[in-house]
């Protein structure tokens, strides 16, 4: 009887859990997308939360500090870690989208602080929704220095 | 020659780790007490060695021998001493060295205690902690070697691999002339150049080390069978210090990203401190849950599970936090020691689970839970919310792998997603801290709960009413309020009333007998100052999570911003190098005020390392109890210096988190301090003696 009473509030607890989980997942799902795949879905992507990474294309990065407005143009890379390093590492792959003109690129408008690792070639991971006019409004901005990776080649010989 | 020394002693311990596990493992099958101290010698050889590797790492790094790798990718010529031996655990390979001597110098510390009694532990002890010291020694000696050196063929040209990478190793390959010496390092990301993220690392690996000791005595429990709660007496230091060290970590974490992240916060829920985190819960279940074993002889699986869980975390967090693999769990095989980790926590994992089940039957609990409001079910009501977080978690950072496991889309879930499911739990965790500590062992009821709960609740209940009348109509914010208050009070009325009945009857004042009642028994009245430490922390969070303001714009000299009550005016900006450190700092000078009342100046400023081509943003801050007033210097007009971009943010209560985190280190200490009489042991025995009689 005693026993019964605690499994019965155990299985309680459980389903809260799960129930919490399940929900906040749907409310709060964001979905991984490379610029390619982004572009492809077009108009069916408007206003679905978005994960998007790609290469900042140094050229195109304006800040306006008076009202904190960056917008940069992104190249697309790949989303899987295991085709980057096929392709020759992060560094390359970078490089490769930015120079590349032919290679997708979407516009990217954030508002807030410049970060202090934005410049050319860095790996942008977004979190935000494209906007109808086909810009991506970011909410969250992260970047990844290529630089500061820990194979790159040291660049100065040695005065020995 | 110092690389080839520092690798070489690392090689010798990798062996002599092995040969300590299995001259244990042989020393009990073959019942030879000669073998078992060989093994114990040898166990205890591994810490000089690693030692002596660490401090040849050391002096690599603190005399700039760039043509290490691992020098060159933390350390740089401009760096101040302490921050090139602090590089030592700033990468990967250095930090997985940290570990294994932190380990050596645990068990050396436990295999050398006076072994008179529970002597059949001791060379299981050894074996398991000789397991993991061998996992980490063998992926430092063999996968991420801290000695490797660049090296140079005869035209001085950099010697390159097949796959177009500098060739690394500590020996000098076929080809090469010389050791390659860069003119200078990469240095340590400026981001790291900071005191709290100085002995953030360490802390964390303290507490995630220490954790091995319970684990080894578990398991060494486990393996002869000894199912009585031995194993936790002997371990619940190690588990509090353990406990102590891990939550250090993840508030100096917290206090680093604050002051030095510049996005006026504390807390991301990233996958790496979700990785830290984790471990921490389990480990917090566990401390409480250990209780109920001590004193009632229940959950005795629940609490070798635990252990086991803890354990696991703890590897995987420590890979998880220093791979680099930032941000992304999908970015998994990346690096070459992500499948050994994962490989490494399956088979301990499935090895203790089977353990486990083999001792099953011997571990069955001695009495059964009554109540569903005993203090033993709300404990287990307690780990049940512990384990539900962990699981919401867990769920978090394994999303994007499930997801595209079950539907092929890749789907990841943001902060917003855990405070919505972890929110509920917490709250759960903060009624309990109020209700818990009241109720009866054996048995309560409502009304016996209600009868001591009534009037701290009642209390609880007209500060919420006023603090819904005078301040906010916020119903999280509400009911997160009148939780804590409901636990202080509670807790409060705990010592007063422990106190007062000591006042009465020894004639003490208040003090002393506030005092000896608490020393009289440290865990509980030590466990409550951690209470009272949560609930302080929980009103930092309350404050910031809910009612953070902010704002920002650009204003010339003389102008001003103004937020809440504060007005931040611009006063003027200077920009000069320090050649010396490599930065350049850009020092903007403001005057704040407060309801027109001027209260100082404050330097938000913004740090440029040369070497690395790294802003660091340090803010200017003014706390208070009721407020932090945080503002960033974001940009400025070089040429004229007469206009300065700022963000600001008023970020109510936060320093209560601090407080807090600065009463949770006594409470801590003082749970942990050793105590001259055992008083303990005995307890359990009356009562179980006292429900005898109560049953029969």
């Amino acid at each position: 009887m005693q026993r019964k009473k605690f499994i019965i509030g155990g299985v309680l607890i459980l389903a809260a859990v799960v129930y919490l989980i399940a929900s906040s997942t749907k409310a709060n799902a964001e979905y991984f997308m490379t610029v390619d795949e982004l572009n492809a879905e077009g108009a069916a992507a408007v206003s679905k939360s978005v994960r998007l990474s790609g290469a900042v294309v140094g050229d195109t990065i304006q800040y306006d500090s008076s009202t904190l407005t960056l917008t940069f143009d992104i190249a697309d890379v790949p989303g899987d870690n295991a085709q980057i390093e096929a392709q020759g590492g992060l560094a390359k792959v970078l490089h490769e989208a930015v120079v590349d003109p032919t290679r997708a690129r979407i516009k990217v408008q954030y508002e807030g602080v410049m970060p202090d690792l934005l410049r050319d070639e860095a790996q942008a991971i977004m979190t935000g929704k494209l906007g109808a006019d086909g810009v991506f409004y970011a909410d969250e901005l992260l970047l990844k220095c290529p630089t500061k990776y820990e194979e790159a080649v040291p660049e100065q010989a040695a005065a020995k | 020659m110092v690389a080839e020394f520092g690798f070489s002693i690392l090689a010798v311990s990798f062996f002599v780790a092995i040969y300590s596990g299995i001259a244990a493992a042989f020393g009990v099958k073959k019942q030879s007490s000669a073998l078992i101290e060989s093994a114990r010698r040898a166990q205890l050889l591994t810490f000089p060695l690693i030692s002596l590797a660490a401090a040849s790492l050391i002096y690599l790094l603190v005399k700039n021998h760039f043509e290490v790798s691992f020098v060159y990718q933390v350390t740089s010529k401009s760096m101040p001493t302490y921050l090139k031996v602090t590089a030592w655990w700033g990468g990967q390979a250095g930090s997985l060295v940290f570990w294994s001597w932190l380990l050596a110098a645990f068990t050396s510390a436990v295999t050398l205690r006076k072994w008179n009694r529970d002597i059949e532990f001791l060379p299981w002890i050894i074996v398991i902690s000789a397991i993991t010291l061998t996992f980490f020694l063998g992926l430092v000696v063999f996968f991420e070697n801290p000695f490797t050196r660049f090296w140079q063929d005869a035209s001085g040209q950099i010697l390159m691999g097949m796959n177009g990478d500098p060739i690394k190793s500590v020996f000098m390959p076929s080809g090469a002339l010389a050791p390659f010496i860069p003119a200078d390092g990469r240095g340590l990301n400026p981001l790291l150049r900071h005191p709290g993220m100085v002995i953030h690392p360490p802390m964390l690996y303290l507490g995630f080390v220490s954790f091995v000791i319970p684990y080894a005595f578990a398991m060494a429990a486990l393996i002869t069978g000894r199912a009585d709660d031995r194993w936790i007496r002997l371990t619940r230091r190690w588990a509090l210090w353990a406990w102590l060290f891990l939550s250090l970590g993840l508030v100096f974490g917290g206090r680093w990203a604050y002051d030095v992240l510049g996005w006026g916060g504390y807390w991301g829920w990233d996958p790496v401190e979700i990785a830290a985190f984790m471990p921490w819960l389990t480990g917090t279940a566990f401390l409480h849950s250990v209780m109920i074993q001590e004193k009632r002889g229940l959950l005795k699986h629940w609490n070798m599970l635990l252990i086991i869980l803890t354990y696991e975390l703890v590897i995987f967090g420590t890979f998880l936090t220093r791979s680099g693999v930032l941000s992304s769990v999908h970015a998994f095989a990346n690096s070459p020691i992500g499948p050994m980790f994962m490989g490494f926590v399956s088979l301990s994992l499935i090895a203790s689970v089977a353990l486990l089940i083999k001792r099953w039957p011997e571990l069955k609990s001695e009495v059964e839970m009554k109540s569903m409001l005993s203090r033993e079910a709300l404990f287990l009501l307690n780990n049940l919310l512990f384990i539900g977080i962990l699981v919401v978690c867990f769920w978090g950072v394994i999303s994007p792998l499930a997801s595209e496991l079950f539907t092929g889309t890749k789907i990841t879930v943001g902060p917003p997603y855990y405070e919505r499911a972890t929110g509920p739990l917490f709250a759960g965790l903060l009624f309990l801290m109020a209700v818990a500590p009241l109720s009866a062992w054996g048995h309560s009821t409502v009304q016996t709960l209600g009868r001591a709960l009534w009037k701290t609740f009642a209390a609880a209940a007209v500060i919420t009413l006023i603090l819904f009348f005078a301040y906010t109509h916020n119903g999280y914010a509400l009911l997160g309020f009148f939780l804590v208050a409901f636990v202080l009070l509670t807790t409060l009325q705990e010592f007063w009333r422990g106190a007062s009945a000591r006042m009465s009857a020894q004639k003490e004042n208040f003090f002393v007998a506030l005092s000896r009642l608490a020393k009289r028994n440290r865990r509980r009245y030590g466990g409550y100052i951690v209470h009272i430490s949560m609930a302080l922390m929980a009103i930092g969070i309350l404050g910031i999570e809910i009612f953070q303001m902010e704002t920002q714009g650009t204003v010339a000299a003389g102008q001003s911003l103004e937020l809440g009550e504060y007005r931040v005016e611009y006063r003027e900006l200077a920009s000069w190098d320090d050649i010396g450190a490599g930065v350049n700092y850009t020092r903007s000078v403001v005057d704040i005020y407060e309801n027109g009342i001027y209260l100082g100046k404050l330097y938000p400023r913004i740090d440029y390392y040369y070497d690395s081509q790294q802003n660091m943003t340090i803010p200017g801050q003014h706390a208070t109890l009721r407020d932090d007033l945080y503002i960033l210097l974001v940009d400025w007009q070089p040429v004229s210096a007469q206009g300065a971009t700022f963000k600001i943010y008023v970020n109510p209560l936060v320093n209560w988190l601090w407080i807090g985190s600065l009463l949770f280190i006594f409470g801590l200490v003082f749970a942990a301090w050793p105590d001259r009489d055992p008083a303990e042991a005995p307890v359990r025995r009356k009562v179980r003696a006292e429900n005898k009689q109560a049953i029969g």
